[in-house]
């Protein structure tokens, strides 16, 4: 009877084998698995023999089981896999067709800017803070040491609210340096703070000058500050915007509220220093003005120059995307074409 | 100020090029805009002179000279009407680069033959020379210009326009900036020496000066020259530094006021001393105010009305100059002045800038003294006009000088040191140093102790008052580049707490940014000021709801008045890329109103964190500033954030799985759901009947107010079609529009009150219901009944069925209800029987019936 296992165990795996489809393979199952197949006969007629053969010839029936069983499976597997391959065939897809497509809009390269300039400052220690567009001569001039008819003011056209001229006078902002005033009349020392905001001038518009334009204002004031710290602070924020590669260079320059007084340049963009048309041949190219604060400012806002000090910078915004990505007219931010935003 | 080199030297030793000349000056503060450089490209020319002319014997109109230039005699062939034996002559030999005088081109001199005859150069006119476009003849020298040596030597020159900050009128001049080269360079100034032949007669016994307004005159000086040679022209020397440093020659008297003004900084006027109208007596010189509609006619020949704010130089009549502005046509030098009173005089700063600004006179002269100069400059700078004067007009001098000197002050004193240096800068220096460069700024230092010195600023530096000033000057003498690098090494402020105002309002707009850009909004920044017309198309009426605040001085119409809203800058916006955008539009801004009044005007809370800085709290704190300021009624506007987002077009870019249905109202409120979901917050739906029209800008049938936590807090609905009209937009455009200001409230009272919700146990069972309803009753009563029974967790409309198979005038809501317990596993009796309830009551309530009951999925 062993015999007789052994011969069907190999003629089911031959017979197994050669089979491709699934209904051969059911056949199979119940030619050799089946209630009436031979295998299961044997099994149960293990009780007529002796103890001896029947141990054995039990033992070795149920493993030809198992086996017969677990190929089975496998032989199902193999078939089930091609038969899903085969299937699909049928209907290949063409994967080069477009995705459907999911509309998304960009942020205005302003607000990028201003997100990667302030992102820079308050990794730094400083803290964003807004102000009022629209101001009093007061914080926008007088405060600032320029009091009517300094020759300072010519530096600023003013777009005016009220037409008359003092300090309770009304104005749309001609720089954001009104809030260095503002929160050192809140804020006492230890002060960081960056102030982004909308900025207006009297000016007619050209590809380089906008009525509108946005500011980023710095404002750090404690014991032992000094243009030392000033130049880390602003080297550092170069660096970060425009790579570790540019220059920078502090020159002197005149600001009625600072003092001593810095202009912040790099090297140009587009000629790397060695000077063109963009940066007037000078091959560098102006982004800032700073400098300490003017004793008289935090007279002002009663802290003591005496005991501490502090610096001040100015950054125009628009200037850095037009350098970044060589836009040559300033109206094109405001203008708000589709065609100019995308590409942000 | 454009400065000619060549003149700078004449006081400074120069042994940098122009353009390290340009670099130091710069950094320290003279920022050299350009370098125009005269006679660059001399080379192979030289002073000639004609020593004979001959005929041409082939040409009539040609002839043939003879020019000395030192090593030898070339002959040229020249066709200029001008030339004749004896001229100082600019000649070019072979190789000279010259421009053409037709074709305006670059050229190298070539050997050539004229008619027959050979040229060995060429003499030439100044437009070849590229002096000028003047090709009517050869150019002449001076007969000083030496003979043989290069034209770049003798007229070469490099022009510096350097941008001289408002601090510095002593710089407006070339002896101020030959004292800042001379502190670079370690140099030494050198002034001209001022003497002159004076004659018996006293000036007392000409005229007298009376300063009527001491504070706005603080000093007149005036000297007087009599006999002087008429109408002779300046030297070429002279009228050439005036042309270089973009002044026009005008008449000798008036050159050399002209020329010590570029020459020291001080303006000058030159009066015809016997214009002036005596009286009884001498003349007078009256520095007075005008009087109110006061006449002059100006030396440009327009006739002005003054007012008491101008100040006025008059004699015992009339006024005759404009003071530091213009002189008076009447009084003004001519061809037959032989006497002249020369003013040298300073006026007040404010004055002067008043004056000229309400005439709308700037001039040389008005620039200066709108700057700020000192009175002690009007001294050496008249003793310099009256000693050229004399020595270009000839005549003599009278003796001794008027002054009138009501505003003499003290020099000042600044007690500094070593530390204040390194205090403000970080960089050390020695007291000796700093010394040093002081005094080459020409500051006397006195030593009080080993540390500290006390400072005295030249005349000419008003600039300078404190210590911080002189840090300055040290610092920018010694180079910015030698100040170190450091970080900050100060304590760091308080960090402003994540929960604060302030942080609320950036991260809420963060949010809403990026939520709409993921929406497919493109972001805008549209300007602040807007046109009047822009403002009114946004109200089919044409009537403002709020009166904008509205610019004194506006540079267009199209930007006249803050804008009150976002819409007319983004409808324009919209308008602007319809005509190249297809497809949809979408697009958003996040930006501030301008609201003439704060509502009720609450007083701003000021222990708000950060918020205190603000917008909206900061507007009022001016009062509080130490009563410095009384506001009186004005305000500061109300600034406040709004959003404002619009949308038209299909509601997919167009793609081969084709969903091309345009937007409707549904998708703009869909988004405005998600948004307010993604901001946590319950929102709910209110539709907007009761407003009018006008004022909403939305189409009464399609609009609805945003409501969280009873707060209206935005609209969204279609434009109304009259305002589309208006912007010339095409398509159905959907707008929302939400107040940020009400929206920052809500998210930041919510912030605390938010906890978590554990993860239910227990199974949800769904069940799916179709309601026939009439055609009046709306979704929200029914949805209202559903969600009202217990255990209800979530009710979604599946689908929403008018037709054939309801009768007329129904419409049919199928919802899927969801059930479950916290507490145990709901049974099908359970929500049966609940089901039955809630059936019963939307029967008793809304008329409605069962369509059909799909058991649970
Ligand atoms: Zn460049």
């Amino acid at each position: 009877m062993l015999e007789e296992l052994e011969k069907l165990q190999i003629k089911a795996l031959a017979e197994l084998d050669k089979i491709t489809g699934s209904r051969e393979l059911e056949q199979w199952r119940i030619r050799y698995l089946g209630k009436k197949s031979r295998l299961n006969q044997i099994l149960h007629s293990l009780s007529i023999l002796p103890l001896v053969e029947r141990r054995s010839t039990g033992a070795r029936a149920n493993t030809i089981k198992k086996t017969l069983e677990a190929t089975l499976k496998e032989k199902e597997e193999i078939l089930g896999e091609a038969l899903l391959l085969s299937s699909l065939e049928g209907r290949r897809l063409d994967v080069t067709l477009p995705g459907q497509p999911i509309s998304s809009g960009r942020f205005h390269p302003i607000t990028q800017t201003l997100e990667e300039i302030c992102q820079v400052f308050q990794n730094m220690g400083f803290q964003v803070v807004e102000g009022p567009d629209v101001e009093w001569d007061y914080y926008n001039f007088e405060a600032l040491n320029i009091p009517q008819d300094h020759p300072a003011r010519d530096m600023f056209a003013t777009l005016w609210i009220d037409s008359d001229r003092d300090k309770k006078s009304r104005l749309l902002r001609t720089h954001t340096s009104p809030m260095q005033i503002r929160v050192m009349e809140q804020r006492r020392p230890p002060i960081r703070v960056v102030v982004p905001g909308r900025c207006y001038r009297y000016e007619a518009t050209d590809a380089t000058h906008e009525s509108m334009f946005y500011q980023v204002e710095g404002l750090a004031v404690d014991k032992n500050i000094t243009l030392a710290d000033l130049k880390g602070t602003l080297f550092d924020f170069c660096r970060c915007l425009f790579g570790e590669e540019r220059k920078v260079r502090f020159r002197c320059d005149y600001f009625p509220f600072v003092e001593p007084g810095v202009e912040v340049a790099i090297t140009c963009l587009t000629c790397n220093g060695a000077g063109c048309r963009l940066c007037g041949y000078s091959g560098w190219i102006e982004i800032l003005g700073a400098g300490m604060v003017h004793p008289d400012v935090l007279k002002r806002v009663d802290i003591d120059p005496e005991i501490y000090s502090g610096f001040a910078f100015g950054l125009g915004v628009e200037r850095i995307p037009m350098l970044r990505y060589g836009i040559d007219d300033i109206r094109l931010f405001y203008g708000n074409d589709l065609r100019f935003l995308r590409q942000f | 100020m454009k400065v000619s080199l060549k003149w700078l030297k004449e006081y400074v030793d120069l042994k940098l090029t122009p353009k390290e000349l340009a670099e130091r000056l710069t950094m320290a503060g003279m920022e050299v805009k350009t370098i125009e450089t005269i006679g660059a490209t001399w080379n192979n020319i030289v002073v000639g002179q004609i020593t004979a002319i001959n005929p041409h014997p082939n040409a009539d109109r040609l002839k043939l000279a003879t020019v000395d230039i030192g090593k030898g005699s070339p002959t040229v062939v020249c066709g200029a009407p001008n030339i004749s034996v004896g001229q100082k002559v600019p000649f070019a030999s072979v190789g000279a680069q010259l421009i053409d005088g037709h074709t305006g081109e670059t050229i190298l001199l070539k050997p050539a033959k004229i008619r027959g005859i050979a040229s060995e150069g060429m003499v030439c006119s100044e437009k070849e020379l590229g002096i000028s476009d003047n090709h009517e003849g050869i150019m002449v020298l001076p007969p000083e210009a030496p003979l043989s040596i290069p034209l770049s030597e003798y007229l070469g020159d490099a022009i510096l326009d350097i941008d001289v900050t408002p601090n510095r009128p002593d710089c407006l001049s070339i002896i101020g900036v030959a004292r800042e080269i001379a502190a670079i360079t370690g140099e030494k100034v050198h002034l001209p020496e001022l003497h002159y032949e004076e004659s018996e007669t006293p000036i007392n016994s000409f005229v007298s000066v009376n300063i009527v307004e001491p504070e706005l005159c603080s000093r007149y000086c005036a000297s007087l020259v009599l006999n002087l040679i008429q109408d002779r022209p300046s030297p070429d020397w002279l009228q050439q530094r005036l042309k270089n440093c973009g002044m026009r020659p005008i008449s000798n008297i008036v050159d050399v006021t002209n020329y010590v003004m570029l020459e020291y900084g001080q303006p000058l006027h030159a009066f015809d001393y016997h214009s002036l109208k005596e009286g009884n007596g001498t003349p007078q010189i009256i520095v007075r105010r005008a009087a109110d509609d006061e006449k002059i006619t100006s030396l440009d020949g327009v006739a002005r009305t003054l007012n008491p704010a101008i100040l006025v130089i008059a004699d015992k009549e009339r006024p005759v100059a404009i003071a530091g502005i213009m002189g008076g046509w009447d009084t003004e030098v001519t061809k037959e002045t032989n006497t002249v009173l020369l003013e040298s005089a300073n006026f007040n700063q404010a004055t002067i800038r008043r004056g000229s600004n309400h005439l709308r006179l700037q001039n040389e002269a008005s620039l200066r003294f709108d700057k700020g100069l000192n009175p002690n400059l009007a001294m050496p700078a008249l003793k310099r006009a009256t000693q050229l004067l004399l020595q270009m007009a000839g005549g003599k001098a009278a003796r001794g000088i008027v002054d009138a000197y009501p505003g003499k002050s003290e020099p000042k004193m600044i007690a500094f040191s070593a530390y204040e240096v390194e205090r403000l800068t970080g960089l050390k220096v020695g007291i000796n140093k700093i010394t040093g460069v002081l005094s080459s700024l020409g500051f006397v230092c006195q030593e009080i102790s080993p540390s500290q010195i006390s400072v005295s600023p030249p005349y000419w530096r008003s600039d300078i008052k404190s210590a911080a000033d002189l840090v300055e000057e040290v610092v920018r003498i010694i180079g910015y580049d030698k100040v170190p690098v450091t970080r900050l090494g100060s304590s760091l402020p308080q960090q402003e707490s994540m929960l604060s105002l302030g942080a609320q309002r950036s991260n809420l707009k963060k949010k809403l940014r990026n939520f709409l850009v993921g929406c497919g909004f493109q972001e805008t920044v549209t300007y602040t000021l807007v046109s009047l017309e822009k403002l009114q198309k946004l109200s089919p009426n044409l009537e403002l709801k709020i009166p904008p605040l509205k610019v004194a001085n506006p540079m267009t119409r199209e930007q006249e008045y803050l804008r009150t809203n976002l819409r007319a800058g983004l409808l324009s916006t919209f308008h602007h890329n319809q005509r190249h955008e297809p497809g949809g539009i979408r697009l958003f801004e996040i930006g501030k109103v301008f609201l003439p009044q704060h509502p009720s005007h609450p007083s701003p809370d000021k222990g708000g964190g950060g918020e205190g800085l603000l917008v909206t709290p900061v507007v009022a704190t001016l009062s509080e500033t130490k009563g410095k300021q009384s506001q009186g009624e004005r305000e500061l506007p109300w600034e406040k954030e709004m959003l404002c987002a619009v949308l038209s077009g299909p509601r997919a870019e167009m793609s081969w799985r084709g969903d091309t249905k345009p937007i409707d109202f549904f998708d703009a409120k869909g988004i405005i759901e998600a948004l307010m979901n993604q901001l946590k917050l319950k929102t709910s739906f209110k539709p907007n009947d009761n407003d009018p029209e006008s004022s909403s800008g939305l189409t009464q049938e399609a609009r609805v107010n945003i409501i969280s936590e009873n707060e209206e807090v935005g609209i969204v609905g279609l434009l109304h079609p009259k305002v589309a009209k208006a912007f010339e937009l095409s398509g159905e455009v959907y707008l929302i529009e939400i107040d940020l200001e009400k929206l920052l409230k809500i998210v930041h009272s919510q912030l605390p009150a938010m906890r978590y919700q554990p993860i239910q146990r227990f199974p949800n069972v769904s069940r799916d219901i179709a309601l026939v309803v009439d055609e009046e009753i709306p979704y929200k009563k029914v949805a209202k009944i559903v969600q009202s029974f217990p255990l209800v967790t979530k009710v979604t409309l599946f689908d929403l069925y008018r037709g054939e198979q309801i009768p007329k005038g129904k419409k049919s809501f199928a919802l899927r209800i969801t059930y479950q317990s916290p507490e145990r596993t709901l049974t099908d009796e359970e929500i049966d029987q609940i089901q039955q309830q809630m059936l019963d009551k939307l029967n008793l309530e809304l008329g409605a019936t069962l369509r059909s009951n799909n058991q649970k999925v």
